[in-house]
């Protein structure tokens, strides 16, 4: 109408909802900022930065000196044992499970217990393994009055072969709920063309369920690898003193008198692990947007 | 020959289901075993008999019944705060911008590549602030804890945003006169609410699980209660873990038939609402 004016006033109006626009995401971000993203910042310069403010690697470094670098070591083991114990016995429970009816009793109930073990364990589950094989748990008892010692090799349970054992009960859980979407995208219907074309079960198994499958098993591998690795409350509630793998030693920089020159070091520390979490998790989305080309 | 065929898938049938049985019976003892020695651990009375003693200490513990009490307002609070910070921003940057979402997305998911044990030590100094100014209270983890369940949040309600065509529905709305706030509450909320729902209850399962950081900043919490109960009298505290993974899974099981009869015949997992890749790294263990 007012040739004009006609142009300014849009542009003004519309640069000055766009402002309005972006205010309304400003709380979220503001939260973020402050919860997320400085202690994220705080991890990181300080894994740089010596007790007296200046710029140093001398932290860094220190996580490659002992006793950090064992406890890497035995982190990144117990974490791939752990996966691959947990991927493959979860895998077959999960497929135990899928043969049966989708909406039957039998899957609700195992879901439902593996929700339970696989989020909410941590420490419930350290005393659960400590009543089946602490030094008076039932297991332990029961082999004791037979003559069997579970114990003549140490006391293995606070050590590596205890802590794979007690995270089988979260990462067999976590397995069964990563891969039971992938094995309900099977379709009856590619099992019937395998068969029809006079393929047996192994054939299906090597050329149809086996290529389809694996994108998948490989990417709840990885998933299960970053649980173990960032898992703290079973081995934290099972071992109270020592720290045998990384999130042990971070606490017992956290929680003990900070000694001079190691104010950056659980920083640091905890940055390796950043990165060690990073690094297999961005492999895994790489897995994961794979696996959703045909399983879906 | 067809015979043939059938006769041998016959026989492969029987093998499968042999196979999927001994799996199930195998790792069934495997995940039950420990559950009957907690039960055994716990009501064991001295000389042998068997007493309820540690179950029935279990109501009489005041420090574990606070512990309990704080666990379940910081679960609620969790929820509460998450669902206001993260609904109606997830809302308008669908409709609005959705330039920022890849930004959105990335900062939700953050918090998976940072395990709790890091989160930690980056946050404590920032808690001492935190407590200076707000008190001493366990329900100060809440701000940490909406970080914590970010991503399983951002995803569950990702999914229900994704499934419903938002802008058709805003702009008949807004074309018929109503506000933001009404298209938020009337049209949008409604569309969403089991996707709501399902993060709010994840947050509260994943908020009574949490142990790591609470114990660290020196909180009480159920989990907290449990780890420091087991140091004074075992029994008790095998009493109250048993209680806890009872009654955890006797509450996802009631939800998954209750998901499961409302959406038909699709199984329903209840934790599963959020994809896999949101899993467990920052919670479990």
């Amino acid at each position: 109408m007012r040739a004009g004016s006609g142009t300014a006033a849009p542009v003004r109006r519309g640069l000055g909802r766009l402002a309005a626009d972006h205010l309304a995401v400003l709380p979220f971000l503001a939260f973020v900022a402050v919860f997320l993203l400085w202690p994220t910042l705080t991890v990181i310069g300080g894994a740089f930065s010596a007790d007296d403010g200046g710029l140093t690697l001398s932290n860094l470094t220190g996580i490659f000196r002992s006793p950090y670098r064992e406890s890497f070591v035995r982190s990144i083991q117990l974490s791939a044992i752990t996966a691959v114990v947990g991927a493959v016995l979860g895998a077959a429970l999960a497929w135990a499970v899928v043969a049966g009816r989708p909406d039957g009793l039998l899957r609700r109930v195992v879901t439902s217990a593996a929700g339970v073990m696989a989020q909410f364990g941590g420490v419930t589950l350290a005393f659960a393994f400590l009543a089946t094989v602490g030094f008076e748990g039932l297991v332990t008892v029961f082999l004791r009055d037979r003559g069997v010692n579970l114990f003549a090799g140490g006391a293995w349970i606070f050590e590596l072969p205890g802590l794979v054992l007690v995270y089988s009960y979260f990462q067999i859980p976590l397995m069964v709920i990563v891969f039971l979407p992938a094995l309900d995208g099977l379709r009856p219907q590619w099992r019937e063309a395998s068969e029809s074309l006079g393929g047996t079960g192994w054939t299906y198994l090597r050329l149809v369920a086996g290529p389809l499958l694996a994108p998948a098993f490989l990417g709840s591998l990885l998933l299960l690898f970053a649980n173990a690795f960032s898992a703290y409350a079973t081995a934290a509630a099972l071992i109270s003193q020592g720290a045998t793998i990384v999130p042990l030693q971070i606490r017992a920089l956290q929680t003990g008198e900070v000694i001079l020159g190691q104010q950056g070091l659980g920083k640091a520390l905890g940055l390796g692990m950043v990165v060690v979490v990073a690094v297999v998790m961005t492999l895994y989305a790489l897995l994961q947007r794979r696996t959703s080309r045909w399983l879906r | 020959m067809a015979a043939v065929t059938a006769v041998a898938g016959a026989g492969r049938r029987r093998r499968t289901a042999a196979l999927r049985w001994s799996v199930l019976v195998l790792l069934g003892a495997f995940f039950l075993l420990p559950l009957l020695a907690m039960l055994d651990f716990s009501t064991k009375g001295p000389g042998g008999g068997r007493t309820l003693t540690a179950w029935r200490e279990i109501g009489r513990d005041t420090e574990l019944l606070r512990a309990i009490a704080a666990s379940l307002e910081l679960s609620v609070l969790t929820a509460v705060l998450m669902l206001v910070l993260l609904v109606p921003t997830m809302t308008w940057v669908h409709l609005r911008l959705p330039r920022v979402r890849r930004l959105i997305e990335a900062l939700c998911l953050l918090p998976l590549v940072i395990p709790a044990i890091v989160l930690v030590v980056g946050i404590a100094s920032l808690y001492s602030w935190v407590t200076y100014y707000l008190g001493d209270s366990p329900l100060t983890l809440t701000f940490v804890y909406v970080v914590l369940v970010l991503p399983y949040a951002y995803r569950a309600v990702e999914s229900g945003l994704s499934a419903v065509d938002l802008k058709t529905l805003s702009e008949a709305a807004r074309s018929l006169g109503a506000s933001w706030t009404t298209v938020f509450l009337r049209v949008v909320l409604p569309n969403v609410r089991s996707a709501v729902l399902s993060a709010g209850l994840l947050s509260v399962a994943l908020v009574l699980g949490e142990f790591t950081i609470a114990s660290l900043l020196n909180f009480q919490t159920l989990q907290v209660g449990i780890a420091l109960t087991g140091k004074r009298d075992a029994g008790l505290s095998i009493a109250v873990s048993l209680a806890a993974l009872v009654l955890a899974f006797v509450l996802l099981l009631l939800v998954s038939l209750f998901a499961g009869r409302r959406r038909g015949a699709r199984a329903v997992e209840p934790l599963q609402t959020v994809p896999p890749a949101a899993a467990a790294p920052a919670v479990s263990g």
